[in-house]
């Protein structure tokens, strides 16, 4: 009896640790590669400029990734936001230039498009995915390949002005204070409400709830297939945002510019250690996993590296955290 | 022999059927639970335990049948159809999310709220008011967790189906179904779910036990009904239930073929 306790006991306090690792080693990664770039070149990279870039940098993925952070915590998966974020900022674009390119009706209008548009294709997926009981991966990866086509068809191939440019020079590139850029702003504080939203919430609780067991959450009285539906029109939500912050920042719809806006996203929820198969996920992993690839990317820019290496690096950091996530798995089903 | 009983069931399954493509599971079984008694559910694997267990907690919908709570024919659309009705089960998969703590477990679907009105419209959980709870309610029923805050997927499973039971328990009103909760269990614990149940009953509620373990029933059953291929076939009360009796009817093997 003792002995069958000690053993529990032992293998408990093994998982516990290695629960941790998984967290803590993005942070300490994150931290580490900071470190190393600031010691190789502490005159450029180390500048409270180029922090401030960086933070531009990761800024729209991030709002990107923290939708799919709830869809991943779910259980499931959206593959689309990258082209629903296209859809939106043509949308927005459109509704900005029948506003005339100016003014607060143009802005309003133009965000109002956007969000609009984004949790419609939200809705979508998690209508197919819940009502007519099509698998995640299948439905995004039919949403994207569709909204990319209608936001190309609609924009006529081309990318479109008409963004107010007071909405470019004084929220897309401008600050909030010095050194902090208006866009990062609300990426951070997006990234605030729903991690505060995830832990301390109902909405949060049936999010994990679900990813952990859908047909146990359903027998305790949870409406899954709702709340399921709500997940996606957030993820939808947020990528509709991230549309318009883009317009805001580059004054146009950028569509090749976001080619591979759902994949980066989609690593940087993976590696702050959202689990792939539901029930595990922090939206401050997700802040950790998207500024590593943008610290990445900025370092060997300014180390003078060919920039490619960044891709390199970043796959590795990928695959490393899935192992992590697996070893986990593993040592709690053990 | 419970023939001339005047008493009303407090819950009564009549004909149900219930099909999965081909198979039946269940072909036209009745299942009778009175008011403060513990009622065992016997039969061989297959029987369709499991299949009636989940359809009178309102997981699963019957292909036919009628379902009477206190004499009302009542339709259990969903769990919280039978929650509403006073009925709460411990699954023979347990149902739990194996990725929540023990405390997110207990409350699944009936989390608490802040009190703060404001904090409250944003669904604010009352994280402390559930944990102290939770721990209470737990500690009371005997089990034991070191780390309530651990995932449920990092206790034992002897632990994993005191958190089940203790959920049951906790919220039943009047009839907790029970689908093999001493499955994974040691002598101890086992000891202590029987005393749970006798305990449940004690405070006036009902239990549907299911088990093949043939010693508890005979232990904590006041009734025993016996199904076989998806009908019932006997029913005993715990005076004249002997140990070949039950087998017998389970299996279907002729020793004097019982009336119900
Ligand atoms: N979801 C399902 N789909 C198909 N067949 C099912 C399903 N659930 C149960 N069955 C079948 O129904 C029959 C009864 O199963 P059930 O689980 O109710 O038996 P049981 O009496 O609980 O058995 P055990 O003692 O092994 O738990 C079995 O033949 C089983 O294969
Ligand atoms: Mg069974």
């Amino acid at each position: 009896m003792t002995n069958l306790a000690e053993v529990t006991r032992k293998r408990v306090s093994k998982i516990h640790a290695g629960e941790l690792s998984s967290a803590t080693w993005v942070t300490a990664a994150l931290f580490l590669i900071l470190a190393l770039f600031i010691i190789m070149n502490p005159a450029e990279f180390g500048t409270a400029s180029n922090l401030s870039n960086i933070a531009l940098d990761a800024s729209i993925l991030l709002v990107l990734a923290v939708g799919g952070t709830y869809v991943l915590i779910t259980g499931g998966v959206d593959l689309s936001i990258g082209s629903v974020l296209v859809f939106s900022s043509v949308a927005g674009a459109k509704v900005m230039q029948h506003f005339g390119g100016a003014g607060g009706d143009a802005v309003i209008g133009g965000l109002a498009a956007a969000l609009v548009a984004g949790a419609g294709w939200g809705f979508i997926n998690g209508f197919v995915i819940t009502r007519m009981r099509v698998a995640p991966l299948v439905v995004t990866l039919g949403t994207l390949g569709m909204a990319l086509g209608f936001a190309l068809m609609w924009a006529g191939g081309n990318d479109l002005q008409g963004v107010p440019p007071n909405l470019v020079y004084r929220f897309g590139l401008g600050n909030i204070l010095p050194g902090i850029p208006a866009v990062a702003t609300v990426a951070a504080f997006v990234a605030l409400v729903a991690g505060v939203v995830l832990a301390w919430t109902k909405f949060g609780r049936y999010t994990y709830a679900i990813g952990s067991n859908s047909e146990s959450s359903k027998r305790a009285g949870i409406a899954v297939d709702r709340h399921l539906i709500k997940v996606y029109m957030l993820g939808g939500l947020l990528a509709g945002l991230a549309g318009f912050l883009s317009l805001a920042r580059f004054g146009t719809t950028s569509i090749a510019g976001h080619n591979l806006d759902n994949m980066n996203a989609l690593t940087g929820v993976i590696i702050g250690g959202t689990s792939l198969y539901g029930g595990v996920g922090k939206v401050f992993g997700t802040v950790i996993g998207t500024l590593i690839p943008a610290v990445l990317q900025n370092g060997f820019v300014i180390a003078g590296l060919p920039p490619y290496w960044q891709q390199v690096a970043v796959g590795a950091v990928l695959i490393f955290a899935v192992y992590l996530d697996r070893a986990r798995r593993d040592a709690e089903l053990s | 022999m419970t023939a001339s009983s005047p008493r009303v069931p407090l819950l009564e399954a009549r004909g149900i059927t219930k099909h999965f493509g081909g198979v039946e599971a269940l072909r036209g079984a009745d299942f009778t639970v009175f008011e403060n008694e513990v009622v065992a559910l016997i039969g061989d694997n297959g029987a369709g335990k499991s299949t009636l267990v989940k359809i009178l907690s309102g997981a699963q919908p019957p292909t036919s049948g009628q379902i009477l709570v206190e004499g009302v024919e009542t339709k259990l659309r969903s769990a919280t159809d039978a929650r509403a009705a006073g009925i709460e089960t411990v699954f023979q998969d347990l149902a739990l999310a194996p990725q929540l703590d023990a405390v997110a477990n207990l409350y699944l679907g009936r989390e608490l709220q802040t009190r703060n009105r404001i904090f409250r419209a944003f669904g604010w959980l009352d994280h402390k008011a559930m944990r102290t709870n939770a721990e209470a309610v737990l500690t009371d029923l005997g089990v034991k967790i070191k780390d309530i805050r651990k995932p449920i997927s990092a206790l034992s499973g002897g632990q994993r189906q005191g958190v089940a039971v203790a959920r049951a328990v906790n919220w039943s009103s009047k009839v907790v179904f029970m689908d093999e909760p001493t499955a994974a269990l040691g002598v101890v614990q086992t000891r202590q779910v029987l005393d749970t149940i006798r305990r449940v009953r004690d405070s006036g509620k009902s239990v549907v036990l299911v088990s093949h373990n043939m010693d508890d029933i005979l232990a904590v059953a006041d009734r025993i009904e016996v199904l076989r291929l998806g009908q019932r076939v006997r029913v005993f009360t715990s005076a004249e239930a002997t140990l070949n009796g039950l087998v017998a009817a389970m299996t279907g093997a002729p020793v004097t073929e019982g009336v119900k």
